[in-house]
């Protein structure tokens, strides 16, 4: 039984939770094959193929899926899935994009966001804002899943998969890219980082974020944000942790200035060890807080930054 | 143009869903109901459009039982012209819906389909990806901008690094994000000429689709609580704690 995964990248680097989601797939099956699609990707290409427990890389480079347009990389899966019985793709920006699209093209249906494997055919997934955990059985001969890549492991890199170039190219002309506006910041990515410090409402402004970057830097944590702050306009969108956001669970999660609303707390409730620094004592955020220090977050912050 | 908004019937948002007793569910019953808050913005964009003069019809349409015609008029008070109800008991696979959809798509020809980018009690996510796949068309998911342009709609995306702009030639998908608008209040106005504005229901079994379903739903759980755990008085105590109990930091 072969499984496909899409691997997640900028046409230069893997991305980390595409290791997670080669775990995923190794608890279905062993035979593991990655697609590359992208343009110039060879740098890819190569890390994709030490991932252990993948036994074949295709690649698809070419100009037509340089963006990875839904249009395109949909037509490109769909031609290779006649020989899977199982394809899959980190839930992340790109594949909830595309791969409700191959579903519907293979007639099949999606489960979305799967946080543990029963079976081949049986997953466990969050619903209702991660409030209540479904367990689904798909019926259709052909599984299309994405996976919360936070759920799972990161797979090692020692392997050496067979790398095999794929030569039919699918423009579906309908779509183009226009321009990207990328969020440049030289810390960790908020979806992979161990550590995560947030901020709210409570934060007032988006210069009182930078309250937040000394402690960030010294514990090598990225900065995450909640809807109320991005809606204020204090941070960028890509910086929401939450049900429409980003979905964390990193070792330690710090909540500052946070009330702890359910969709906050649907992003986030998984971390290991989660702090709450709030001046409400009631704030909802400390009923899952592992230590809550009722405090100003203006005194406080300094402060911690200074004895850390 | 014409613009097509499929909205769904979900629980209220501040809501905290309780799971029933047998494991088999959720228990909405005597739960506050809404308009899921993206198809919200999805209504709020497509009237917005046509107060620029850019849209001429706005249709709404929903798929469910009699109790979604709610939704469905709080939608036409919003600005939509008129509504169409996809008449089921069954709850329904995203893929189940998109072909229904599919079907009032080819009925209607709209030029742009605007959806929300996931509902709330589900969140698959899935459902305006699905109804562009079968209609053929072009997609804009997680739109927080729509610009409509002659026969192409250019769509700024929340994607994960920040935001990318496409081009899509019309006619298209779009599922829209959080950012994109601040939906209006109905006012009771509105209100009082919604309850006028036509509401076609139509039966799912007359749509001669096939909607057995393709997941079966084993069982609902709530999901582990999490310990509660302890204030601490000082930044001094709480640094102590992470280094030595928790051991996060060193």
């Amino acid at each position: 039984m072969s499984i496909l995964v899409y691997a997640e990248h900028d046409n230069t680097e893997l991305k980390a939770d595409t290791l997670k989601t080669v775990t995923a797939a190794l608890k279905i099956g062993s035979d593991v094959h990655l697609l590359v699609a992208g343009a110039n990707c060879q740098s890819v290409v190569e890390q994709a193929a030490k991932v252990t427990g993948v036994t074949k890389v295709l690649v698809a480079d070419n100009a037509a899926y340089e963006h990875q347009l839904a249009e395109n990389v949909s037509a490109l899966v769909l031609e290779l899935a006649a020989d899977y019985d199982t394809i899959m793709a980190t839930a992340l920006t790109t594949g909830k994009n595309f791969v409700p699209r191959v579903a519907a093209l293979l007639d099949v249906a999606q489960i979305s966001d799967i946080i543990d494997v029963e079976s081949a055919d049986t997953f466990v997934r969050p619903i209702y804002a991660g409030n209540a955990i479904a367990t689904v059985k798909s019926l259709d001969v052909k599984k299309v899943l994405t996976v919360r890549a936070t759920a799972f492991d990161a797979a090692d890199t020692d392997g050496s998969a067979e790398v095999v170039t794929l030569s039919n190219v699918t423009d579906a002309g309908i779509s183009s890219h226009v321009k990207d506006e990328l969020t440049v910041s030289a810390r960790p990515d908020l979806g992979a980082a161990s550590i995560v410090i947030s901020g709210g409402r409570g934060m007032q402004n988006g210069e009182n974020f930078k309250l937040l970057d000394g402690i960030a830097d010294k514990l090598g944590a990225a900065i995450g944000a909640s809807r109320a702050a991005v809606d204020a306009g204090f941070v960028p969108n890509d910086m929401q942790v939450g049900q429409t956001g980003k979905i964390v669970a990193p070792d330690l999660y710090i909540a500052v200035g946070i009330s702890g609303a359910i969709q906050h707390l649907a992003g986030m409730k998984d971390s290991k060890v989660i702090v709450a620094i709030n001046k409400d004592p009631e704030a909802p955020i400390f009923q899952v807080a592992d230590y809550g220090l009722e405090a100003d977050l203006f005194d406080a912050l300094p402060e911690l930054e200074a004895k850390l | 143009m014409k613009v097509l908004v499929p909205i769904k019937r979900v629980i209220d948002y501040n809501v905290k869903v309780r799971v029933k007793a047998d494991n088999s569910d959720v228990d909405l019953t005597n739960t506050k109901m809404a308009i899921n808050p993206f198809c919200e913005i999805a209504v709020e964009e497509a009237v917005r459009l046509k107060e620029a003069g850019t849209v001429t019809e706005i249709i709404v349409v929903s798929v469910g039982d009699k109790t979604c015609q709610e939704q469905l008029r709080t939608a036409l008070a919003l600005g939509a012209d008129r509504a169409i109800q996809i008449e089921t008991d069954e709850s329904l696979d995203a893929l189940n819906i998109a072909k229904l959809l599919q079907k009032v798509v080819e009925e209607e020809q709209p030029q742009l389909v605007i959806l929300g980018k996931q509902s709330i009690d589900s969140d698959n996510n899935q459902t305006g990806q699905m109804l562009a796949a079968l209609t053929g068309m072009s997609q804009g998911t997680f739109a927080s901008e729509v610009v409509v342009d002659g026969d192409k709609v250019n769509v700024t995306r929340e994607v994960d690094g920040g935001l990318q702009t496409l081009a899509l030639t019309l006619p298209a998908v779009v599922t829209t994000d959080l950012r994109l608008n601040e939906p209006r209040y109905a006012s009771l106005p509105n209100i009082m000429k919604a309850k006028r504005k036509p509401l076609d229901v139509k039966p799912a079994a007359d749509f001669g689709i096939n909607l057995t379903a393709r997941t079966s739903l084993l069982k609902v759980t709530p999901p582990a609580e999490r310990q509660a755990g302890i204030m601490v008085g000082s930044i001094d105590e709480l640094i102590e704690k992470l280094k030595t109990e928790a051991k996060v930091i060193s």
